[in-house]
């Protein structure tokens, strides 16, 4: 099964037909192709430009904004959108599929023209840099001298952490959500999990399987796995508690053995099973990898100061109290090295019970802290 | 330049600065801060630990830093401020002392202000009706009050003596329908609230 995009207004932007992106190890790659969606207009000006970076397993549809033949709904609906705090009627809002994903964007599922076959793991090992790289050809490509601001939240938060590091003069401001200049070794072990079920599955075939049966059964053990480092166990308790998934009297069990007894795990495998009609077994194994190598300060090698030093414009901070993914004392970390260089730094850390998942969801504080914030934003 | 009405907000923007790092301990909705940044040019964050109070911060476009005052150590760098400012917080948090000592560390100086606990008016309810005084510095009952240590001005001068902390200025307050006039005369009995400059003592 082939994984289909569906979004109305995607558009293309082939940044290379030739082998020569050179990524972050120094090799060459191409060609690069990115897929992207905009929402509202650029002003003459051209200073309305907002650039959104999704999430591990997001894409370029932020919003269901300008969907106009069947609306399928945005991942960040909640905050961007006509009259939302990220209000595309005001802001030239741009979003791409990451590069390394699926979703449009030249990733390990893509035909290598070399072999007219998919690269599968013949794909280079990707950075954050080089996904940073390719978005800011993206931005220069769209004509855009000085975006207004970047947002992303958890990868997409460590992607604004490098544009802050690489192109500090490309923004006026950068807002980083739930988010780490560097995975923490736990957060590391649960994705090393998830990637070895994937490369445990017998259908992986060492990365070689897009002609044949998909190693669905590691990537959806992955994405059960995952999915409970995005909640919390409040949320997870309260939502689930030890409810059976069928109706059942004190003293009896519904279903023998191993079938999905709980209602939390008939919700992890729905959760798992949905996920891979959507999402390619590579794209996963290459970009919780580079999630997990990412480290702004290069193995503290450089200082978190000297990496921030070149930010000129406001920067916002946001984590979540209830985050075990990246911890408010991630945030805490980047947010002391921006007071100690003098920049002009916001951090709040917001009172949620849901965990890493609650940058997406529906939070009143969130979204006036980021509507407000960039209402402020002066040019650099 | 525009000023505010408020007598002491100008004493604290005198002891300001141009350009310099100022740090705004407790600093609410942001108006002190704002009014220092829009007239000395300053570097400023606001601290703060309602997200109410930081998110009016950041409609004025203050950079505001959600952080418990509770929370000791400060953790920011030794001398990262010209200025540290903590107003009518003092007597609100749990480690004043530890608080005051920190802020000395963080900042090169200090400006404090607080309600004098002192003054006749706060005297003269205790002493004739026996009850919690309240004024409009300490509006609140004794059981809802964010006021939990309370000092007078001697007390304050006492715990600097005390602590090789360096009074540098220093000005007091009489509080009348939310206007304030600045005092000389006998301190600790007429003025509502005090403000002092302060810096360790090297």
């Amino acid at each position: 099964m082939s994984i289909t995009i569906p979004y109305q207004n995607i558009k293309y932007f082939n940044l290379t037909e030739k082998k020569d992106f050179k990524l972050e190890d120094g090799t060459l790659f191409g060609p690069i192709t990115v897929a992207y969606e905009t929402f509202g207009t650029l002003n003459a000006e051209k200073d309305n430009a907002v650039f959104i970076i999704h999430a591990l397993t997001g894409d370029s549809h932020v919003t269901s904004a300008e969907d106009n033949d069947t609306v399928t709904p945005g991942w960040w609906d909640k905050l961007v959108g006509k009259g939302k705090a990220i209000d595309t009627d005001k802001y030239f809002v741009i979003s791409s599929n990451a590069f390394g994903g699926c979703m449009g964007t030249t990733g390990p599922s893509s035909i290598n023209p070399e072999t007219g076959k998919q690269y599968g793991q013949s794909f280079p090992l990707i950075t954050i840099k080089d996904m940073v790289k390719v978005q800011k050809k993206l931005v220069d490509h769209l004509g855009i001298h000085t975006l207004k601001t970047v947002i992303g939240g958890s990868l997409g938060g460590m992607s604004v952490i490098e544009w802050m590091s690489s192109f500090p003069d490309a923004s006026d401001s950068f807002i980083v959500i739930a988010a780490s200049y560097k995975t923490s070794s736990q957060i590391i072990a649960f994705y090393e999990v998830g990637r070895n079920a994937i490369l445990a599955d017998p259908n992986y075939n060492g990365g070689d399987y897009y002609e044949s049966k998909h190693p669905d059964n590691g990537l959806t053990i992955a994405r059960m796995l995952a999915h409970i480092t995005y909640l919390s166990s409040h949320s997870i308790e309260e939502k689930f508690g030890r409810n059976f998934q069928n109706e059942t009297k004190a003293g009896e069990y519904p279903y023998a053995n191993f079938g999905p007894m709980f209602a939390i795990e008939s919700y992890l495998r729905y959760q798992g099973k949905k996920f891979v009609e959507r999402f390619d077994a590579n794209s996963y194994l290459y970009l919780t990898k580079t999630m997990d190598i990412y480290d702004a300060t290069n193995n503290a090698a450089i200082p978190l100061t000297d990496v921030l030093k070149n930010v000129k414009g406001k920067s916002l901070f946001i984590s979540f109290n209830s985050d075990w993914h990246f911890t408010p004392a991630d945030s805490w970390v980047m947010v002391k090295a921006m007071m100690e260089l003098g920049k002009e730094v916001t951090y709040v850390n917001l009172d949620s019970p849901y965990g890493h998942d609650a940058f997406l969801l529906e939070n009143n504080e969130l979204e006036s802290i980021v509507s407000s914030f960039i209402k402020n934003v002066r040019r650099i | 330049m525009k000023l505010p009405k408020e007598e002491i907000n100008n004493i604290i923007l005198n002891e300001i600065k141009e350009d310099s790092k100022v740090l705004d301990l407790g600093c609410g909705d942001g108006t002190l801060l704002k009014f220092l940044i829009d007239n000395k040019n300053v570097v400023g964050h606001g601290i703060d630990f309602n997200t109410e109070e930081i998110i009016k911060c950041i409609e004025k476009g203050i950079s505001v830093i959600h952080w418990n005052l509770d929370n000791l150590p400060l953790d920011f760098p030794d001398s990262s401020y010209d200025m540290v400012i903590l107003t009518q917080t003092l007597q609100q948090v749990y480690h004043p002392e530890k608080l005051i000592l920190e802020i000395l560390r963080v900042g090169k100086e200090a400006i404090l202000s607080f309600p004098n606990f002192g003054s006749k008016s706060i005297r003269w309810q205790f002493l004739m009706k026996g009850k919690m005084p309240i004024t409009s510095d300490l509006p609140n009952k004794w059981y809802n009050t964010p006021n939990i240590k309370l000092l007078t001005i001697k007390d304050f001068i006492d715990f600097c003596n005390e602590n090789d902390i360096d009074i540098i200025t220093q000005a007091y307050f009489k509080s009348d329908k939310g206007q304030h006039t600045k005092i000389k005369f006998l301190p600790n009995i007429m003025a509502d609230i005090a403000v002092f400059k302060i810096r360790k003592n090297k």
